[in-house]
């Protein structure tokens, strides 16, 4: 099977994360990683390929040319090669112009499958499956904590607070994977050595055919107006340990009908 | 001059770091508490290439240079300083030396099943009255129709309980003192007896062991030339102790790391002892140490992958390195305090682990020695 998995390359968890007061977009100077939500949905790509002995998994992204640093981390745990939109006029894309790119990337991928990560682990957004799902009028399974193809269909098993949604859709479709579904396995030495030599294709806007006005600042429908640091909790109550803390966490919980 | 590592450096190191932290550094203590040998830890390092990775890629090597091989070591001792010691003993100790030395048949014969993690290697040089003074082996090698009959003890041998493939030094030369009338042989498991495994004060998930040999080997397992064993042990060194740096470098920054948590959480007098410049120096010191030996371990690691001699560099960098994870291990403790002092935190361990540093692969005095020579020459031997 041909699967696409869109990924992103964003900045390393462990390092302190500003935003550029002008542009209101995240300072990605820092040391960026592939984003961990991809890391799910790249095993699970190559998992289904290495059931059936066939296919191939690329990647595609959005996002500067130094981004392949840490895309190459998916070629290293198997994927077959990388396509990279890169293009000045598509920088400060919002969720919809992301969209907008990575569908066009995708249409001339033709894939069988296309798969997502949950969300990003810098924006947390976790929509844009479903924008691109719409763009390529492909239908969407989300949240899927459990995936089986066979023949022209998938069955993906979401989980919800009830227990679990089954639900089928025909391929080609777009699916996007929770972090339960797998644990992603860790790229070995040889995938590491053998990743740079792997096809790792940066594009254009318009190498993929997209008008560059609908990406970028230009094409985005959503604006930045004003950030704040999230407001503290107005409801916590902090218990002061003078010995007798225990019990009063207890009495709390009790309180709270938690026990 | 360039400090950079690679992107490919940083993909190795990211990988063993993140190896470490899952599968390594949950369970450290406890391997240390039982004396336990992690050995589902080296089939999962086997499977990332990890028991090879500075061999080339025609024996079943990862084909990555030196300095990938001494920031794995690095990571996985900054997690577990046994695991760094059994890998370390196993790829620099064994491996690389039946690459150096070995025949065509050796390396075809032995160090694929080494490199893809499927055997365990070893290297059987100290024996009860020779450390420091190696040459003074008394273990034997005698000519026989078909070979060689070897007989012996040796002491301290690192992966002993646990390894296929060693490399045992043997006096095979009559009539010839000291270093030169010593010869290195391939021996297998089979042809070794493990009499004891010791109780070490650290590095409780690696074993090391007393063996015994009386056996008869093939002309075949003559590894280099007969009567220059010494220069194999010798030349086997050079390189080991850069590992070893590495080891002492990860145990180092595991140190600053717990301190460093610690010195955020812990709050006495109304503070975060990180407030307290007390504990800032301590902790500037610490990391200024380590930046430094890690520098020297890198130069050499380069130095040996370049082909350049790498003897003085090396001791420079074992030598330093090991003395700042003895004197910052203990300074971690100190950061910590009396829970420092405990086994509820893993800094004793660095503590416990970090002394052995000095002392195998070469003592800080041997290095002392080495680098002393290099500036006097002749006038720094004995005479």
């Amino acid at each position: 099977m041909r699967i696409a998995v869109c990924v992103k390359s964003v900045p390393d968890a462990g390092s302190a994360r500003t935003i550029e007061s002008g542009t209101k977009r995240l300072d990605r100077s820092a040391d960026a990683v592939l984003n961990p939500y991809d890391a799910n949905a790249i095993e699970e790509a190559l998992r289904l390929n290495e059931t059936s002995g066939e296919g191939e998994v690329v990647l595609v992204s959005l996002g500067p040319e130094k981004a392949l640093d840490a895309l190459r981390k998916g070629l290293a745990m198997g994927a077959d090669r990388v396509v990279l939109v890169s293009d000045e006029a598509a920088i400060g894309s919002d969720l919809v112009a992301t969209s907008y790119a990575l569908a066009k990337a995708l249409e001339r991928e033709d894939a069988d499958l296309v798969l997502f990560g949950q969300q990003g682990s810098d924006s947390d957004g976790a929509v844009l499956w479903a924008a691109v799902a719409d763009r390529l009028r492909r239908p969407l399974i989300s949240q899927v904590a459990e995936l089986t193809v066979s023949d022209s269909t998938i069955t993906g098993k979401r989980q919800t607070e009830n227990g679990y949604d089954t639900i089928q859709a025909p391929l080609p479709a777009v699916v996007a994977v929770t972090d339960a579904i797998n644990e992603p396995r860790y790229p070995s030495l040889k995938g590491i050595m053998g990743a740079k030599k792997k096809p790792q294709d940066v594009v254009s806007l318009s190498d993929i055919g997209a008008d560059a006005t609908r990406a970028g600042e230009a094409g985005s429908r959503t604006t930045v107006m004003t950030l704040s640091p999230p407001p503290p909790r107005g409801d916590s109550k902090k218990i002061e340990d003078d010995g007798s803390a225990a019990a009063a966490i207890v009495a709390f919980l009790e309180e709270k009908k938690l026990l | 001059m360039d400090f950079e590592l690679t992107s490919e450096h940083r993909e190795i190191q990211t990988l063993a770091r993140e190896f470490a932290a899952s599968e390594i550094a949950p369970f450290a203590s406890e391997w240390d508490r039982d004396r336990r040998f992690p050995a589902e830890v080296f089939s999962k390092l086997a499977d990332l290439g990890l028991m090879g990775v500075c061999v080339p890629e025609e024996f079943d090597g990862a084909g990555c240079d030196f300095l990938s091989y001494v920031l794995v070591l690095e990571e996985l001792s900054r997690a577990d300083a046994g695991v760094g010691v059994t890998l370390a003993v196993h790829t620099s100790a064994c491996t690389l030396p039946l690459l150096m030395f070995g025949t065509t048949a050796q390396i075809a014969q032995y160090v694929p099943p080494l490199a893809r993690g499927e055997a365990l290697g070893a290297f059987a040089l100290t024996e009860a009255g020779a450390g420091s003074d190696a040459g003074a082996i008394v273990s034997h090698g005698t000519e026989s129709a078909t070979g060689w009959h070897l007989a012996g003890t040796k002491q301290w041998i690192t992966n002993g309980s646990f390894a296929d493939t060693f490399i045992v030094f043997a006096r095979t030369e009559t009539g010839v003192e000291g270093p030169r009338g010593i010869s290195a042989f391939i021996l297998d498991a089979s042809q070794v007896a493990v009499t004891r495994e010791e109780h070490k004060l650290g590095l409780n998930s690696s074993s090391t062991v007393d063996l015994v040999f009386d056996t008869d080997v093939l002309a075949d397992r003559l590894l280099g030339e007969r009567g220059r064993g010494f220069g194999v042990a010798m030349a086997t060194l050079d390189g080991g102790r850069i590992g070893i740096g590495a080891q002492a470098v990860g145990i180092a920054q595991a140190a600053l790391d717990a301190a460093c948590a610690y010195a955020k959480e812990r709050r006495a007098f109304g503070k975060a002892i990180g407030e307290f410049q007390a504990i800032q120096q301590k902790l500037a010191t610490m990391a200024t140490e380590i930046e430094a030996a890690r520098l020297l371990v890198y130069r050499a690691a380069m130095l040996k992958e370049h082909g350049k001699p790498h003897t003085v560099a090396g001791a420079q960098a074992k030598l330093f390195a090991s003395e700042v994870a003895r004197r910052q291990t203990s300074e971690a403790i100190q950061v910590l305090g009396g829970y420092g002092y405990t086994k509820e935190a893993p800094v004793e361990r660095y503590f416990r682990d970090a002394k052995v540093t000095e002392i195998y692969e070469g003592t800080s005095e041997i290095q002392r020695l080495v680098i002393a020579r290099s500036l006097l020459g002749e006038l720094g031997r004995p005479s």
